[in-house]
């Protein structure tokens, strides 16, 4: 309503906040749906069966575009790593900070990207569909709250499956930056496994660990809030899942900058 | 013609808006235990809007719906619930579920809200199914059948609980003329037998006037006529008497329908079967 009064006398000030205006309502829709989602979640029945069929969907999605991209992720900062830290002969550092790296960052960033295009888009899509065809009217209707059928199975299986995903990513980045430098550019395979062990320390895996478990929150929440209240039909829920994705991805790096702070002590 | 204790569900003043259209504009209405009402009108008028508010799937701008003498707004979440399992209804782009099966569709009513043994719920969704005509798609999932077999199956699940109120969003709309009549027939059924009020929406007139106790007409948002389908057709209205006579019905024929049991008659069964299992 006050969005149309806006729109009639377009002032300097509404036309400057309402994109701020537009992201406060977003934000809001998305601690209301996540309040439902707790709230049901929490009461029987529970149904196990829905989270694993999320869970495999989620995982069969995911875990092939992960594993590619962990290898590369892991191959890349191998040639980097090595080329910049050769220059002050550091070289024998690269296996610990691409694990650092790895764990801390690109294990959790990078999954979480990769679940909310495959999986996040995915699921958009068919809540949208399901909200297009009534189908979540008809759940509803035989007194099936939709929220805890649809989206708490779904939002479950991003908290427990990115974690997972991230710990591959994490395994096969690490596998294909050993492969690099130690068969590529020759490092010491030895060193390279022992700088491993002396510079990683527990708290890095459990931030990793900590984001992912967040990441996988945040972006099937999205995701399942644009599928939920698609409308306008079948461009509607084109829109959708595309919005899911881009909120996704910009959520996930506001997310990892304010975990960072909160976590690291420099 | 309503004594007002057999009244199911009542609509007081109901409003709806989205942003600052306005879809409905203050509508009345009571709807008779076991009473068919029929809800004619053009695409865009509002009718499935109205029967979206009788189950609570919308939340009216202002006014208030009555069922069973109770104001459903004001119903917590879990008497809501409890009160939809006397409520089904069949909607208007089938809504089947399409990680399921046919027969998985037409017995999720009876999982989440009965507690029959397994053996039970086959027996009756395979029998709803066969009344329909559709039982041989039982394994089939959803996108493996045509549209008017979804339309069906829609049905048999919505019909499966045996509801006291059934909402029908254009149940024949895209059926051939023969499936029509076996919807309409089944309509007739579920009153006659378990004293279900029903209320249709249809654009098909013949339908209409075969099942409708009453009818409403609804033109952009409003009524513009409401009652027997006697009255309805001697309505002085022009869009009214348009609509009719578009619609190419044949007036004579719903004059002779024989001896249909009257709502009142049938409430009082449906009162009975109620008492019967409280007991
Ligand atoms: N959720 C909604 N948001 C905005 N407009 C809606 C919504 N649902 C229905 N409408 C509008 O309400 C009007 C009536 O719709 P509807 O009740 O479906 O009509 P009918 O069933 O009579 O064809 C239409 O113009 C439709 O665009
Ligand atoms: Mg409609």
């Amino acid at each position: 309503m006050s969005d149309d009064e806006a729109s009639k006398r377009p002032g300097v000030l509404a036309t400057v906040f309402a994109p701020a205006k537009g992201l406060l309502e977003e934000v809001g829709t998305l601690a209301d749906l996540a309040f439902h989602a707790v709230l049901w979640g929490a009461r029987p029945p529970y149904r196990v069966s829905l989270v694993v069929t999320q869970m495999e969907f989620v995982g069969v999605q995911s875990i092939f575009l992960v594993g590619l991209v962990g290898l590369f992720t892991g191959m890349v900062f191998a040639v980097q790593t090595v080329y910049g830290f050769r220059r002050f002969g550091a070289e024998n550092m690269v296996g610990g900070v691409v694990a650092l790296t790895l764990s801390r960052e690109m294990a959790p960033v990078l999954t979480a990207i990769m679940v909310a295009a495959r999986a996040g888009s995915g699921m958009a899509a068919e809540l949208g569909n399901m909200r297009s065809s009534e189908q979540i009217d008809a759940l509803e209707t035989m007194a099936v709250n939709p929220v805890q059928y649809l989206v708490v199975p779904r939002i479950l299986a991003g908290i427990v499956m990115v974690p997972v995903l991230a710990l591959v990513f994490f395994l096969i980045g690490i596998g294909g930056s050993w492969a690099i430098g130690v068969w590529g550019m020759s490092l010491d395979p030895g060193i390279f496994a022992d700088r491993i062990k002396t510079m990683l320390v527990p708290a890095d895996l459990t931030q990793g660990l900590i984001k992912a478990l967040v990441f996988g929150f945040t972006v099937t929440l999205i995701a399942c809030r644009h599928g939920y209240y698609a409308s306008g039909g079948a461009v509607g829920v084109g829109q959708a899942t595309t919005r899911a994705v881009v909120w996704s991805v910009v959520a996930v790096f506001l997310i990892d900058y304010v975990i960072t702070s909160m976590l690291t002590t420099v | 013609m309503l004594d007002s204790t057999d009244a199911h569900v009542v609509v007081e003043g109901l409003v709806k808006r989205y942003g600052d259209r306005t879809i409905l504009h203050g509508l009345d209405m009571t709807i008779g235990r076991a009473e068919t009402l029929v809800v004619i009108g053009g695409s865009g008028a509002g009718k499935s809007t109205l029967v979206r508010h009788l189950i609570a799937l919308e939340r009216p701008t202002a006014g208030r719906i009555v069922i069973d003498g109770t104001d459903i707004a004001s119903l917590s979440d879990v008497q809501l619930a409890k009160a939809r399992r006397r409520f089904g209804m069949v909607f208007q782009k089938y809504a089947l579920f399409d990680s399921m099966s046919v027969f998985d569709n037409v017995a999720f009513p009876l999982r989440e809200q009965t507690k029959l043994s397994e053996k039970d719920i086959r027996e009756k969704a395979m029998t709803k199914l066969k009344e329909l005509g559709v039982d041989h798609a039982a394994s089939l999932m959803p996108s493996q059948i045509s549209g008017g077999m979804a339309k069906r199956v829609g049905i048999a699940r919505a019909l499966v609980m045996e509801p006291e109120l059934l909402i029908y969003d254009e149940p024949t709309s895209g059926l051939d003329p023969v499936t029509s009549r076996t919807v309409d027939a089944l309509i007739e059924e579920m009153r006659e037998r378990f004293g279900v009020t029903s209320v249709v929406i249809t654009h098909d007139m013949v339908s209409a006037f075969d099942i409708a106790d009453r009818i409403a007409m609804l033109i952009k948002g409003r009524v513009v006529a409401l009652g027997s389908p006697a009255e309805v057709l001697a309505v002085d209205n022009a869009d009214v008497q348009g609509f009719i006579s578009s619609s190419g019905v044949d007036v004579k024929r719903f004059e002779h329908r024989g001896n249909r049991k009257t709502a009142a008659e049938l409430a009082a069964r449906a009162r009975e079967r109620k008492a019967g299992r409280a007991e």
